[in-house]
C-alpha cells in the first residue's frame, strides 16, 4: 500500500519512483502495489510522472499495480498513457569515426557541387537580363540597392572613423619615437585605401545585409513562398537573388570608397589634435602616400566582396530547411561563409598583387 | 495549343527524402472533372505526395503523368506548360510576404500574359472579390488573419483560371461556417470552370460533401490503403484505420 499525501503539484521534492519502490521492498518482498489517496490535496503532471515510473518499475519486477485507489481523474490519464501503442523507431546504427569522416566528405561534395551550380544559375539569369527574358523587376531591385546603400552608411562611418582612429594611435607609438609622426597620414591613407576599407565594408555588410538576405530567403522557404514562386513558373534565382547580387556588387564599391575617406578622417583627428599636425599637411601627406593604383584594388576588393556576401546570404537562404531554427542557422551560416570567403578572397588579391607587381 | 489533358496517372510511386521513406507503391487515377481527396493521418506524407503532383519534387520510384506522359520524361518547356495549368494552395497560404495581395495575384498575371497593368489591378481585384475580400488589394499578407490568407491564396491559385487545382488543407484553421462557404466555392469553381481539384483533408464534413474520389495514406505500413469514392468507402471499406477516420471512432488498438 502506497499512501499519497498533501501537495503533489509543486514543482520541487516530489520522491522518486525508485526511492518509493526501494522503501517498499526493504518491507520484505511485495506482490502487488495498492494506492491509497484520501490525503491527497492536489495533483499535477508530477505525480502522473511518479506514477508512470512506479508502475514501470513495479513491472518489471513482477509486481502488480492496482489502481482502484487513486482519483478518478489520475486513472483517466494513466489509462491513456498507457494506451497509445509505442512507435518502435528503430535506433539509429551508432556512428564510427570512418563513417563520421566518409559523411564528412560526401557533404563537402554535395556542397561544392551545390554552390557551383547556384553561382553557374546567378550567372545564367545576369546573361537572360542582357537578353531581356529574366524575371526580374526593376523595383526590388531598387529596393535592394536603398536596404544595402543608403541605410547601411551610419554604421559604416562610425566603424572606418574608428578604424582610422585605432591605426593611427597604433602607428604612432611607434613612429613618434622616430620624431615622424606626420607618416601617421600615410600609414592611415594607405591602410583604409588599400585594404581596410574594404574589409571593413565587407564585414559590417556581411553582418547586417548577407544575414537578413539569408534570414528573408529562408523564412519564405519555410513559408512556402519559394515553392509558389516556382509553380507559378518563376525562377526564384531570377526573382529574388538576382537583384540582391547586383544591389551589393553595385554598392560594396561605393561603400568602400566612403569607408576609405571615413577611415582618413579618424586618422586626421588623431594627427592633428594628439600630434599636432596642421589639417593641411595631413591632407597633402595623405595625397602623396595614395595612389590610384591602391585605390582601385580597394575598389574591387570591394566588388568582389560584394558578390560573395551576396552569393552566401542568398545560398544559405535557399539551403534553409522547414523550420524556424533552421532560420537561425541559415542565418549564422551566411555569416561565416561571408566573412571566410572575404578573408580567402583578401589572401588571395593581396597574393596576386604582389605576384604581378602592382 | 493542344489543350492539356487534366488526367493525372499516378504509377508505383514511391516517395523519400533521402534514405527516409515516406510512402511507397501509390497507383491511383484522377479524372477530368473530379474531386479527389487525399486522406490520412497527419504526417503520413499527404503534402509530400502534393508536391510531387506539381512537380515540385522528384519521385523516388514510379511516375507521375499528365496526359499520358510522364511527367519527368517529357523536356522542360512541355514542363513548364503543363505547370502554368496548375493553380495551387499551399498549406499556409504562401503568399508572398513583400507584396500586397493585388500584387500577389498580378504577379502571376504579369508572369503569363501582356495585360497592362490597371487590366492585371482589375482582374486581381475580381479574384479577390470572388473569395470574399473585395477591397483588401493594398493589404499585406501580414495584416489579415490567417483564414483571409487561405481565401487570398485560394485568389491568388485561380488567377490563371488553372485547369488543376490543388488545395492543401484548404478548410484547416477556419470557423466551419468558412470551411462551408470553401467547400461551396470548390463545387462552384469546379461546376463553372470544369477544373479538376485535387485536394488534401481531413476534414470529415468537407470530404464526404466534394470528393467523389480519393485515396487514403497510412503512415503506419506508408502505403495506400483504399482508394475510391469516399462515400462509397465509408459503406464498404472493411480496413479498420480507414474505417475508424471516416466514421470518426477510435480503432481498437488505442482503446486498450
Ligand atoms: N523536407 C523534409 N525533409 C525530411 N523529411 C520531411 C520533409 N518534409 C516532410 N518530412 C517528413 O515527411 C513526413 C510527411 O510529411 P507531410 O507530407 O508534410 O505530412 P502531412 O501528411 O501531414 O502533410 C513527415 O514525417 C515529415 O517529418
Ligand atoms: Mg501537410
Amino acid at each position: 500500500m502506497v499512501i499519497l499525501l498533501g501537495d503533489w503539484k509543486s514543482a520541487s521534492q516530489l520522491p522518486s519512483a525508485n526511492e518509493a519502490i526501494a522503501g517498499i521492498e526493504k518491507r520484505g518482498p511485495v506482490r502487488s502495489i495498492a494506492f491509497d489517496a484520501q490525503e491527497l490535496l492536489i495533483w499535477g503532471s508530477g505525480l502522473l510522472t511518479f506514477l508512470v515510473s512506479l508502475i514501470n518499475c513495479a513491472e518489471e519486477k513482477n509486481i502488480s499495480v492496482n489502481h482502484e485507489g487513486l482519483p478518478d481523474g489520475v486513472q483517466r490519464l494513466l489509462r491513456l498513457a498507457f494506451a497509445v501503442p509505442e512507435h518502435k523507431v528503430q535506433a539509429a546504427p551508432r556512428e564510427t569515426l570512418f563513417s563520421k569522416i566518409g559523411e564528412a566528405a560526401l557533404n563537402y561534395q554535395k556542397a561544392v557541387s551545390e554552390t557551383v551550380g547556384f553561382i553557374g544559375e546567378i550567372t545564367l539569369g545576369m546573361l537572360k537580363i542582357f537578353t531581356g527574358s529574366a524575371r526580374f523587376r526593376w523595383a526590388d531591385l531598387l529596393l535592394a540597392i536603398q536596404e544595402c546603400g543608403v541605410k547601411a552608411l551610419p554604421i559604416v562611418s562610425l566603424i572606418s572613423i574608428l578604424v582610422g582612429l585605432i591605426l593611427a594611435f597604433v602607428g604612432s607609438i611607434q613612429l613618434k619615437m622616430f620624431g615622424a609622426q606626420i607618416y601617421i597620414a600615410d600609414l592611415v591613407g594607405i591602410a583604409m585605401v588599400r585594404a581596410m576599407g574594404a574589409i571593413m565594408a565587407g564585414i559590417i555588410m556581411a553582418g547586417r545585409t548577407g544575414a537578413s538576405y539569408a534570414a528573408h530567403i529562408g523564412t519564405m522557404e519555410v513559408n512556402e513562398e519559394i515553392d509558389a514562386l516556382r509553380t507559378a513558373g518563376i525562377a526564384p534565382v531570377e526573382f529574388l537573388v538576382l537583384p540582391r547580387v547586383i544591389a551589393l556588387a553595385l554598392m560594396m564599391p561605393l561603400l568602400t570608397l566612403y569607408a576609405d575617406v571615413m577611415g582618413i578622417i579618424g586618422g586626421m583627428f588623431v594627427g592633428i589634435a594628439g600630434f599636432d599636425i596642421s589639417l593641411l599637411e595631413y591632407l597633402h601627406e595623405t595625397k602623396k602616400a595614395i595612389t590610384l593604383t591602391n585605390v582601385w584594388i580597394g575598389v574591387i576588393s570591394g566588388f568582389v566582396y560584394g558578390i560573395i556576401i551576396a552569393v552566401a546570404g542568398c545560398l544559405r537562404g535557399m539551403q534553409c530547411g522547414r523550420s524556424a531554427s533552421a532560420v537561425g542557422d541559415a542565418t549564422t551560416s551566411a555569416v561565416v561563409t561571408s566573412i571566410v570567403s572575404i578573408i580567402v578572397a583578401t589572401a588571395i588579391i593581396t597574393i596576386l598583387c604582389n605576384v604581378l607587381g602592382i | 495549343m493542344k489543350k492539356i489533358e487534366p488526367n493525372i496517372v499516378v504509377k508505383n510511386l514511391t516517395m523519400a527524402y533521402g534514405e527516409k521513406l515516406i510512402q511507397r507503391d501509390l497507383s491511383f487515377t484522377v479524372n477530368r472533372g473530379d474531386i479527389f481527396i487525399i486522406m490520412g493521418g497527419s504526417g503520413c506524407g499527404k503534402s509530400t505526395l502534393l508536391r510531387h503532383l506539381i512537380g515540385l519534387q522528384r519521385p523516388t520510384a514510379g511516375s507521375v503523368s499528365y496526359g499520358g506522359k510522364d511527367f519527368w520524361a517529357m523536356d522542360q518547356s512541355e514542363r513548364e506548360l503543363i505547370m502554368r495549368s496548375f493553380g495551387v494552395l499551399y498549406q499556409g497560404g504562401a503568399l508572398w510576404s513583400s507584396m500586397t495581395l493585388s500584387e500577389n495575384i498580378g504577379l502571376i498575371l504579369e508572369q503569363y500574359t501582356d495585360l497592362p497593368s490597371s487590366e492585371i489591378r482589375e482582374r486581381a481585384a475580381l479574384k479577390l472579390a470572388l473569395v470574399g475580400l473585395a477591397g483588401f488589394d493594398d493589404y499585406y499578407p501580414s495584416e489579415i488573419s490567417g483564414g483571409m490568407k487561405k481565401r487570398a491564396g485560394l485568389a491568388r491559385a485561380m488567377a490563371l483560371d488553372p485547369e488543376i487545382l490543388f488545395f492543401d488543407e484548404p478548410s484547416a484553421g477556419l470557423d466551419p461556417i468558412s470551411s462551408r462557404l470553401l467547400d461551396d466555392l470548390i463545387l462552384e469553381i469546379r461546376d463553372s470552370l470544369g477544373s479538376t481539384i485535387v485536394v488534401v483533408s481531413h476534414e470529415l464534413a468537407s470530404i464526404f460533401a466534394i470528393g467523389n474520389n480519393s485515396v487514403f495514406l497510412d503512415a503506419a505500413t506508408k502505403t495506400m490503403i483504399a482508394s475510391g469514392d469516399p462515400k462509397a468507402l465509408l459503406a464498404e471499406c472493411k480496413d479498420r484505420t480507414v474505417h475508424s477516420f471516416l466514421t470518426r471512432g477510435i480503432p481498437d488498438m488505442v482503446k486498450t
